[in-house]
């Protein structure tokens, strides 16, 4: 399972993209995995509906902390529609990884978008259904 | 080097698992999660439902005597490993989590009164931690923890003032992290000297040392059988006679009654009273065939073996300089396992790459949430032996480890 380590995971997990915190921000919302102990910060400003910046902090396995990061470099520019839209697919399209038989390691993978979902959702005063997080 | 008091290639024949065909055969180093299982106690398992499967302590009917015959006979053997005084005293549970929320509920829900202590230990598992909550919130007890200091061992030295107050002390008798072999004999003469009762978590302990509950005269023991190359779903509660004949029952129904009508009912003696509903009779059975494995190699031997195994494990971690373990050091109070941390990489990352060569282990806090933050870290790696681990699974894991390195450098 060392196609798991591919150099561009590894790549993202020793220089993470947009790592740090924003202040002043619109959304911060902090996720973690009890099982592991996993912690994403997921920091957004949000112009017109639109993603302008975007941070993330945490610690974590090589797995969430590059999916993190790569997240973080496709949000920029993003609307929240586009947000709602983006899911659990996606997600795996972008950082390749095949973990659909990996149920553990899913969810590490998963844990910045859960951030994302669950910060956005709030932002818009709405309810997340647990489907949008599965 | 390592020369076990049995044929340990014998023992691995005879684990189905270790056989399996293939390119890359397991090394299995999480046995403290869950064992795995001998052909005798995986035939035992389907002979019961194959020549013998009935309900038991109701048929008048052969099957049925039978079925009722070998459960009963597997409370026995139980009780014959942990000698017991009385095979009453053996009650069959899911689990060790089942066993210590019967003692909790059962004991505590008539006995623990406002102010009174629960004294655990910071090492504990979440089973005998949250089932105190639990019943702590509902009577207005306390719960208290002895500390651990950093080679990862009880600090004792306040225990007398850590004592006062105290109802009942639930320990552990082997970390399930840290591998620390708790002084249970000696805490429970200090604990009936304040006149507190002891419950032993025996998860890590039973399978791996003899264990004798008249020995270290304690008043409550509970253990897995998976754990013990036994089957899944069944535990065991020992607790002594008197204690369990004055509880109230746990869970409600069939089996532990003796009278029913609408408006109350009056209750089966020990251990029928714990036994609510139709039982796990084949995984009880499978236990017992369990417990005549053991027993049939010793557990002294087990445990001899085990000791040398617990110092090469150590040995060889202690070659990789990035590798951070943590417990006692190698010793007569260290079980077979090493918890770890690699500096720089993230325990997942080190057991999903351990897989990729072969060598299960556990990444994770190990539902010690408590000690991890003694120990602050978030999480670890566990590598953990039984009877059926050699050397050259160890040696396999230290080589994965460069692996990582590697990959992580």
């Amino acid at each position: 399972m060392s196609d798991m380590y591919r150099d561009l995971i590894l790549e993202h997990h020793r220089y993470p993209h947009n790592f740090g915190t924003l202040d002043p921000h619109d959304v911060s919302q902090e996720e973690h995995n009890p099982l592991c102990g996993d912690r994403i910060r997921l920091d957004l400003r949000i112009v017109d509906n639109k993603i302008t910046e975007v941070a993330f902090s945490g610690k974590g396995c090589a797995v969430s902390q590059a999916a993190a990061s790569m997240l973080t470099d496709e949000l920029i520019g993003m609307d929240l529609d586009q947000v709602r839209q983006y899911g659990k697919a996606e997600l795996l399209d972008l950082i390749g990884l095949p973990l659909d038989k990996n149920p553990v390691r899913l969810k590490c993978a998963l844990l910045s978008l859960k951030a994302l979902k669950v910060g956005v959702y709030r932002y818009l005063g709405q309810n997340i259904t647990t489907d949008e997080l599965d | 080097m390592i020369k076990a008091p049995f044929d340990v290639a014998t023992i691995r024949s005879q684990f189905p698992i270790l056989q399996l065909p293939s390119e890359l055969p397991v090394a299995f180093l999480d046995s403290a999660s869950s064992s795995q299982k001998p052909e005798a106690v995986i035939s035992a398992l389907a002979d019961y439902y194959r020549t013998t499967n009935a309900n038991v302590h109701r048929g008048v009917y052969q099957l049925s005597e039978q079925a009722t015959f070998e459960f009963e006979r597997a409370r026995g053997l139980v009780a014959l490993l942990i000698n017991a005084t009385h095979h009453r005293e053996v009650i069959f549970t899911r689990n060790t989590t089942e066993a210590i929320n019967l003692v909790a509920h059962a004991w505590g829900g008539s006995n623990l009164r406002a102010g009174d202590v629960i004294l655990l230990t910071q090492m504990e598992h979440h089973s005998n931690i949250v089932p105190w909550q639990l019943i702590a919130q509902r009577t207005g007890a306390v719960l208290r923890a002895i500390p651990i200091d950093s080679q990862g061992r009880l600090v004792l030295d306040d225990i007398d003032t850590l004592l006062q107050g105290v109802k009942m002390l639930a320990i552990t008798h082997q970390s399930n992290v840290l591998g620390t072999i708790n002084p249970i004999a000696e805490l429970t003469r200090k604990a009936h000297a304040v006149g507190a009762l002891i419950l032993v978590d025996g998860a890590q302990s039973v399978p791996h040392m003899p264990v004798d509950v008249q020995a270290l005269d304690i008043d409550f023991l509970a253990f897995s059988g998976h754990k013990m190359v036994g089957p899944t779903g069944v535990g065991v509660l020992w607790g002594r006679k008197a204690l369990l004949d004055a509880m109230p029952p746990f869970l409600g129904g069939g089996s532990m009654i003796k009278t029913v009508t609408i408006e109350s009912s009056t209750y089966a003696d020990v251990p029928a009273r714990f036994e609510a509903g139709t039982p796990m009779i084949g995984e009880a059975i499978a236990l017992g065939a369990a417990v005549t494995y053991l027993m049939d190699i010793g557990m002294a031997n087990i445990a001899a073996y085990e000791h040398q195994l617990s110092a090469y494990l150590i040995e060889r971690l202690d070659e990789v300089p990035e590798v951070t373990w943590y417990g006692p050091p190698v010793g007569a109070d260290r079980g077979a396992m090493a918890a770890f941390s690699m500096t720089g990489v993230h325990p997942h990352d080190i057991a999903q790459i351990l897989d990729g060569e072969g060598v299960a282990v556990r990444a994770g806090h190990h539902c010690t949430q408590p000690l991890h933050v003694a120990l602050d870290v978030p999480s670890s790696v566990r590598a953990s032996c039984y009877l059926y681990t050699n050397t050259h699974d160890i040696d396999r894991l230290v080589r994965g480890l460069s692996k990582v390195k590697q990959l992580f450098g």
